[in-house]
């Protein structure tokens, strides 16, 4: 491993197929500080899978993952990243404020307080609300606030605009931004177009990863 | 792993290759398939021709040379299950995976016809087709165990979650099983008293029991056969557009 | 935050969300009394009969409210996406499982010792078998939360897993359903009973050490 890539998330030769069909092999990429990684393809190409491998959910039929240079087993992974996916992991019988303290519980505390968090994602007043009374892009800015709550370096985000209007998309825009300009790590999916404020954006379009 | 000599897990990585394996099991069935024609033969002679009636029983003793050694085997098969099961989970290798999911129906047949000898043992001894005998409970509720897997294997599509939930499942029932046959066998003390149970320890004459063990030996290389050949066919249903099964086909054809 | 905090907060969050979805509380309590109402209705009302029956028909009676009350304990968590997050925290999984079976038996397990004199009346089990019955369903309900936790995180993933849900577990509850019944039984014919109860003391302990960690390896299968 050089040197450049041991401070961050690095992937090789990763293949994984579904149903003794292939969706993507041999490949690799590198996600260091500062950078985010935009994965591109079409419906069933793998992109959802592919962030199931990151978390650890699902196993690659072939391939390894290091985290800052090491095995992911053996390192830090758990506690410096964090996943925002389809199922929002928020409670609806509980309210705004119960879910992110239950979720700060888990992890460890990040750098902004809870009201803080809301406040970012515009949620701010909305702390006695029972989930279930939120919108769907309320709940989804919900859960993104949960990113912002724990301690994390590395963001796994599928398709993280889903349901949120122009302004909510904005809005994560400019969280992703500055998650990144802070020297955070972002993996993410999405088949909007984005305008993302990040420098070193990268893309792989996992059709022809073959 | 780490712990394991690097020449040891390299052999075992070569063995488990599923191409490898499949040859290698293509030379073995048919000589285990030999020894077994012979063993079946020379046990069921022995014990149904050679060997002596039971001064108390008569005639009737001698389903012992099927229902014991069956009852042998679906223990053994349980815990070759759970081996197996183990080296899935830690080593993720897909042999195991494969060779456990074949053994269990195998296991449960064994399990199946040590209840029915059982039974039929029973009616001449007892006066019963079923009585809640010890050695009997514990056969049926680990023929359940062995349901229990098989059904979990078939509901779960995705068949290598399905194998990594039948070895966490395996594991677990083989640990369990002692706790249960323990506790079924104090609950029949608790309950029946005094019976005495034939199942349990059989005095038996040396010319009864080389036919006994002979018959043994033979339930063991048939589960061989059985769990080969299952093996085989498994390992082409999970992987059918790999190479080795594409050149195996073509040679064949 | 350290693991501790985060055992208690996640029994802490499962205690409020039964709290707020209450009304789903009382129905493995009312299947308890149903279950055990059935028996005097098929068997007859012989007062003699009952009696001799009272010990295995309370215990059959729990096991099987135990069952059904099973399934809840992964199943909202695994629909909404707050497995995944538990999987990923930092925390060790099995303590957190633990967690949840704790939380899963004071809302489950638990009322069953509530409920438990008025079924031993019901039957007429003798009065001196009472402290043994609820001794019995303190240490043994626990266990057969644990030993089901494996059988929930096996099939949470499976859309009709309630069948196959008892056929790997039910084998499982055999012994505790033995020395349980048994303990009761001779409770209430003025027998010691200190064999059982330790005996099923130990299987409380061990099933706390050991169960939670195939539960979470079984967790991990169920979200791939």
């Amino acid at each position: 491993m050089d040197g450049k890539c041991s401070n961050g998330l690095q992937v090789s030769g990763l293949a994984c197929s579904r149903d003794d069909r292939l969706l993507f092999s041999g490949l690799s990429f590198v996600v260091a500080p500062g950078e985010a990684l935009l994965l591109e393809g079409s419906n069933g190409s793998g992109k959802t899978s592919l962030l199931r491998i990151l978390c650890g959910f699902r196993d690659a039929d072939a391939g390894e993952l290091f985290w800052r240079g090491r095995p992911l087993v053996d390192s830090d992974y758990l506690v410096e990243m964090a996943y925002v996916g389809h199922a929002e992991g928020i409670k609806k019988e509980l309210t705004v404020l119960e879910n992110l303290r239950f979720s700060r519980a888990l992890n460890q505390p990040g750098k902004l307080s809870i009201d803080q968090a809301l406040a970012k994602v515009q949620l701010a007043g909305f702390d006695d609300n029972a989930v279930q009374t939120l919108s769907a892009g309320q709940k989804r800015r919900l859960s993104l606030a949960r990113l912002l709550i724990t301690a994390n370096t590395l963001w796994i985000l599928d398709e993280p605009f889903t349901s949120l209007d122009r302004q909510g998309m904005a809005l994560i825009e400019t969280l992703i931004g500055e998650h990144v300009a802070a020297g955070g790590m972002v993996v993410m999916t999405s088949h909007h177009d984005l305008n993302l404020p990040v420098a070193r954006l990268q893309r792989i379009h996992l059709d022809t990863c073959h | 792993m780490a712990f394991i000599p690097e020449p040891i897990s390299r052999f075992f990585h070569r063995t488990a290759s599923p191409p490898h394996f499949y040859a290698l099991a293509n030379r073995l069935i048919p000589w285990l398939s030999v020894l077994l024609v012979l063993g079946l033969a020379y046990g069921l002679y022995g014990g149904l021709y050679l060997a002596p009636a039971d001064y108390q029983q008569g005639d009737s003793y001698r389903i012992i040379y099927i229902h014991v050694p069956a009852a042998w085997m679906s223990l053994f098969v349980y815990v070759v299950m759970a081996i197996m099961g183990g080296i899935a989970l830690i080593w993720r290798m897909k042999l195991a995976e494969v060779m456990l999911i074949s053994s269990a129906p195998i296991g449960a047949g064994f399990t199946f016809i040590a209840l029915v000898t059982g039974s039929l043992w029973g009616k001449p001894m007892w006066g019963a087709w079923w009585v809640w005998d010890a050695r009997l409970t514990s056969e049926l509720i680990l023929l359940f165990l062995y349901l229990g897997i098989i059904s979990l294997y078939g509901a779960i599509e995705d068949k290598r979650s399905a194998s990594r939930a039948v070895s966490i499942l395996a594991l677990v029932g083989v640990v369990n099983i002692p706790i249960i046959h323990y506790s079924v066998e104090w609950w029949n003390t608790l309950h029946q008293g005094a019976t005495v149970s034939k199942l349990d320890k059989p005095s038996i004459h040396i010319s009864m029991l080389i036919p006994l063990l002979t018959m043994a030996v033979a339930f063991k290389l048939y589960y061989a056969v059985a769990v080969l050949q299952a093996a085989k066919l498994e390992l082409i249903k999970r992987e059918p557009s790999a190479q080795w099964v594409k050149n195996l086909l073509e040679t064949s054809a | 935050m350290s693991l501790t905090a985060a055992f208690f907060a996640i029994i802490r969050r499962d205690l409020l969300l039964a709290f707020r979805r209450r009304a789903e509380m009382a129905n493995p309590l009312f299947f308890f009394v149903l279950v055990v109402t059935l028996f005097p209705l098929a068997v007859g009302a012989q007062p003699n009969l009952l009696q001799t029956m009272a010990p295995g028909v309370v215990w059959v009676s729990a096991l099987l409210a135990a069952l059904l009350s099973l399934d809840g304990m992964f199943r909202s968590d695994f629909e909404d996406g707050s497995l995944e997050q538990m999987l990923l925290s930092a925390q060790s999984l099995p303590v957190l499982v633990l967690g949840k079976v704790v939380a899963h038996w004071l809302v489950t397990g638990l009322p069953l010792l509530v409920i438990a004199p008025l079924l031993a009346l019901f039957l007429g089990l003798p009065e001196r078998a009472m402290p043994t019955l609820w001794l019995t369903l303190l240490l043994a309900t626990p266990v057969l939360s644990l030993i089901g936790a494996i059988g929930v995180a096996l099939t949470v993933g499976l859309r009709r897993g309630g069948m196959i849900l008892s056929l790997l577990v039910l084998p499982l509850y055999v012994p505790v359903l033995i020395f349980a019944s048994s303990a009761v039984d001779r409770a209430a014919g003025g027998l010691p009973v200190s064999a059982q109860i330790n005996i099923l003391l130990s299987m409380l302990l061990a099933a706390a050490v050991v169960t939670p960690l195939p539960t979470a390896a079984a967790l991990r299968m169920s979200v791939n």
